[in-house]
């Protein structure tokens, strides 16, 4: 293997792993603020992907229905609470919220898409389709069972991934797409070619990655956040509201999706049902990092796209095989550490 | 006979009328059924009721299905050498992967369960030997004594008989000594493991268990199909596993079948619809699988299951055997022999020590009170003793032997037995069943006999021990009552049942009388006479002084991690370093 395919890998593996960093750090977030192990993650990146790809083509994708329709949902079930209530004040504002501005979301990239905007007003147009599907997410599927345990909400998350995924075979169709790269351009340091792309993806990742930071360690928000995490009965005494930082957490979960998929879209074709590997290679990565640290877990995401990045070169068919299997060895590592009797005992 | 019989009567008539009725599909529909029964069996023990996630079955329905298409069609060898090869190769990952990953916390499991999930997907699917994508063909049918079974009806006679065998097992296996213990699991294992249960063996019992049913149904796939591709093993399978297992709930096993049949009749019955209203193609049903789990996690978090238990017309009553021999019980330590003796215990949380050089001695026969203010360090006492918490330093001894360090169902076979400050019993199990697990070090028969009913006699004599204990509380007309249904007050009694079974030496009561009434903290206190005088001896953490002085006949006071005060309660009782701590110096 000569030196440059070595460059070329790595460059590959990261770019790709920080792809997966961001999806480990958001897939820790929602856990660690709401015990929710959010498989369909990666469903965003499919979601916000294929519909930029579709914009590109000037066609309306098919996410608007999911807003659209979710929205429809989150009202009802908000409307029957507010009524239960008779809090009547609150509906104008729920009508608002979860019926007009799916609508006028629609409505907009309904009027946009045939006439093919610029690239950053297809990619605002993404942003407005993808990002509120965390909070009707939340609200729909979650916040119901806010109590519940967490094999409990696991079991809800692989419903929720089963009608994204089927929704998304209808919207998208089962053939692959690829956007427009943002940056063609290509130059060379030293034995590498880098491409510009994949710069914007590292660097964007970075970015978001300090905007998380900051949001943490700066804002009123993030420390709620960090404090719902730590002990949720603690942080509802000291009156924040919880279901505030469910919708908080479900909502920067979506938002990181659905950059992360508008970053890739150029880079990699991507099916349908893509975005449920690449959200469990985030998973993979938030392990090896120990399912705690942000940190870790961004580190471990980019030993995952890089040995990915390997694993295609010398054995290309067991690549999924091999990421996967990575696994077993942290997991032997994890189960010597731990004590043996389980300390946290599921509910009844 | 009582309705869940007939409902099962009705079941196996019409099982035995279908293939002679039913035109060659809905014969071929009920073998999926059958076979996706065995593997949601499986899942409804591993999920249900021991409470362990797996998005993975499929992988060992694959293990199962190429075992026996590599053997029988690239070496020509008999299917039944590929059931054997199967199970043995199923039963050595399951080990494998089972010792690394059940003994994780409730969310890496399924998590990995995933990742083995894809990982082997594509494994199956770039195997030269498993045929690529393309899969294994010619798989031959089996052959009992010359019978070849190589129609659809003749392979529905041998997926329902295996699968009926596996429901009849599953049911003996949960009315049974590890039964009982299996359904501790979930929601308490530290109770568990006080009462001698190996939890993390039993755990990994059960989870080699349902992958053997797997692969099971994955043995009778491939000679009832005659060929095997990567297809049916995909993560999707092994989540629809799970939802069938969800929609069965946990209750009884009777739950797979129905799970099983109404998401695989649900499923054939909306490709058949669905695509009438779409122009194109696609899998529609699995966006309906989806919304549908959604209400009925939201609503029905138990699954079917209650619903088949109203129809069934409610639990059976667990019935007493009469004149069962009684089990061997412990030579008794002479009254007076020391028993329990701690010495310079010590124990830090962090910065703060919790325990800080405490000693006492318990003798045989006499009842000691171990009592403080709120935030004493008696509750950690209590679980350095029972082996909860491990120590920092100092030593405990039983009976001369040192039990510091070890693991407290090690404890439990010593004679050392206790009850939970926060009742800790299996709501939904019967008080005569909560109270039988007490007894589990009394009994040795394992998961096997169980299934195969071979521990009957040793059941008999489990349960009559289990009923004479609750006589000796009171409760025996509460015997086949939820434990769940019963009052705190009454609750408790049965905590103290259970410790009763275990036959101890010494008896651990960690607030007993919290909670209780005037009138049942007097018969409380009437009973732990009863029980010193019959040779039981007794330590009793309290809070509730007037509780305690009346019958301990020492007491040890701890405040702030220390032994403050030891002596008769009448020399405690007026000792002013114990009335300071209480008071607080106002004295």
């Amino acid at each position: 293997m000569s030196a440059d395919i070595v460059a070329w890998l790595v460059q590959d593996g990261i770019t790709n792993g920080a792809i997966y960093a961001l999806l480990a750090l958001a897939l820790l977030l929602v856990f660690a603020v709401t015990r929710v192990i959010f498989v369909p993650q990666g469903e965003y990146v499919t979601f916000a992907a294929l519909s930029l790809s579709l914009l590109e083509a000037g066609r309306m994708p098919g996410t608007v229905w999911i807003l659209v329709f979710g929205g429809l949902a989150a009202a009802a079930v908000e409307a029957a609470a507010a009524l239960r209530a008779r809090a009547f004040a609150a509906l104008p504002r729920i009508g608002l919220l979860y019926l007009a501005l799916p609508a006028a979301v629609a409505l907009l990239v309904g009027w946009a898409a045939p006439r093919q905007p610029a690239q950053w007003v297809q990619v605002l147009l993404v942003l407005a389709m993808v990002v509120p599907m965390g909070p009707i997410l939340y609200r729909v599927a979650y916040q119901p069972l806010a109590s519940a345990s967490v094999l409990v909400l696991f079991i809800v998350s692989m419903a929720v991934h089963y009608v994204l995924v089927g929704l998304s075979l209808v919207f998208f169709g089962g053939e692959g797409l690829r956007a427009r790269p943002i940056a063609e351009a290509k130059f060379r340091l030293g034995v590498v070619e880098v491409t510009a792309q994949s710069l914007w993806v590292l660097a964007a990742s970075v970015v978001l990655i300090f905007l998380l930071w900051l949001l943490f360690e700066r804002s009123i928000y993030g420390k709620a956040l960090r404090a719902t995490a730590m002990n949720r009965v603690g942080a509802r005494l000291v009156g924040i509201p919880t279901a505030l930082t469910g919708y908080l957490s479900f909502t920067l979960a979506s938002l990181i999706g659905a950059v992360s998929g508008i970053l890739i879209a150029p880079i990699t074709t991507l099916y349908y049902d893509t975005g449920f590997l690449i959200g469990l290679k985030g998973f993979v990565g938030a392990i090896l990092g120990g399912m705690a640290s942000y940190p870790l877990a961004a580190v471990g995401a980019v030993a995952v796209g890089l040995l990915e990045a390997f694993s295609s070169f010398w054995a290309s068919t067991y690549k999924e095989t091999i990421v996967f299997a990575v696994l077993i060895p942290v997991l032997i590592w994890l189960s010597l550490r731990s004590r043996h009797v389980e300390e946290e005992e599921e509910r009844e | 006979m009582s309705r869940g019989r007939v409902l099962i009567a009705l079941f196996m008539f019409y099982l035995a009328a279908a293939p002679f009725l039913l035109p060659e599909f809905y014969v071929t529909l009920m073998n999926f059924i059958g076979l996706a029964t065995l593997v949601t069996l499986g899942l409804i023990l591993l999920t249900g009721v021991a409470g362990l996630m797996s998005f993975g079955q499929q992988v060992f329905v694959g293990f199962g299905a190429y075992a026996t298409g590599v053997l029988t069609t690239i070496y020509g060898a008999s299917p039944w050498l590929g059931l054997a090869a199967g199970l043995a190769f199923t039963a050595a990952a399951a080990l494998g992967l089972g010792l690394i990953t059940v003994r994780l916390s409730g969310h890496y499991l399924p998590i990995s369960t995933i990742a083995w999930g894809i990982a082997f997907y594509y494994a199956f699917g770039n195997l030269e030997i498993l045929g690529r994508y393309n899969g294994i063909q010619g798989i031959p049918p089996v052959g009992i004594g010359g019978w070849l079974l190589d129609t659809g009806r003749e392979s529905y006679a041998l997926i329902w008989a295996v699968a009926l065998a596996a429901l009849v097992a599953a049911a003996n296996l949960l009315n049974s000594r590890a039964g009982r213990a299996i359904r501790a699991l979930r929601f308490r294992a530290t109770m568990a493991e006080a009462f001698g249960v190996d939890t993390a063996r039993l755990k990994l019992v059960v989870f080699l268990y349902a992958a053997l049913l797997a692969a099971l149904s994955g043995w009778l796939y491939a000679h009832f199909l005659r060929f095997v591709s990567p297809g049916p093993f995909s993560v999707h399978l092994g989540i629809e596993y799970l939802f069938m297992a969800v929609v069965g709930g946990a209750a009884n096993v009777w739950g797979a079948v129905v799970g099983a049949s109404l998401l695989t009749l649900l499923k054939e019955w909306l490709k058949d619809i669905l695509p009438k209203f779409f122009e194109q193609s696609g899998n529609y049903e699995v966006i309906v699988f989806g919304l549908l789990m959604l209400p009925l996690l939201h609503r029905a978090r138990d699954g079917l299951a209650p619903l088949l238990a109203r129809l069934a017309g409610g639990a059976r009553r667990s019935a007493v055997p009469a004149g069962a021999p009684e089990l061997a019980s412990r030579e008794r330590p002479a009254a007076g022999e020391p028993l329990l003796e701690v010495s310079a215990l010590r124990k830090n949380f962090g910065g703060l020590a919790a325990v800080r050089d405490v000693s006492f001695a318990i003798r045989a026969g006499e009842i000691l009170g171990l009592i403080g203010p709120n935030g004493a360090g008696k509750s950690t006492v209590f679980n350095l003793v029972t082996g909860v918490l491990a120590s920092d330093s100092g030593e405990i001894r039983f009976r001369g032997k040192r039990i510091d360090g070890l693991p407290s169902r090690r404890i439990a076979k010593l004679g050392i037995a206790r009850t939970f400050q926060h009742v800790n019993l299996v709501g939904a199990m019967s008080v005569l069943d909560n109270v039988a697990i007490g007894a589990h070090l009394r009994g040795g028969k394992g998961t096997v006999a169980a299934m195969l009913r071979l521990d009957r006699g040793e059941e008999r004599r489990l349960l009559a021990e289990a009923a004479r204990q609750i006589r000796r509380v009171g409760l025996e007309s509460h015997l086949a009552d939820p434990a769940a249904s019963l009052p705190l007050g009454q609750q408790r009694l049965v905590e103290i049942a259970r410790a009763l079974a275990a036959d101890p030496v010494l008896l651990l009561l960690d607030e007993p009388a919290a909670g209780l009434r005037y009138q049942e903290k007097r018969a409380l206190a009437e009973l732990l006479r009863r029980l010193r005088a019959e040779g039981v001896s007794i330590l009793l953490v309290e809070h509730d002084m007037e509780f305690v002085m009346g019958l301990v006949d020492r007491l040890v006071v701890m405040d702030f991690g220390e032994r403050i005060a030891e002596g008769l309660p009448s020399a405690v009782q007026s000792d002013p370093v114990v009335i300071e701590a209480y008071l607080g110096g106002v004295a």
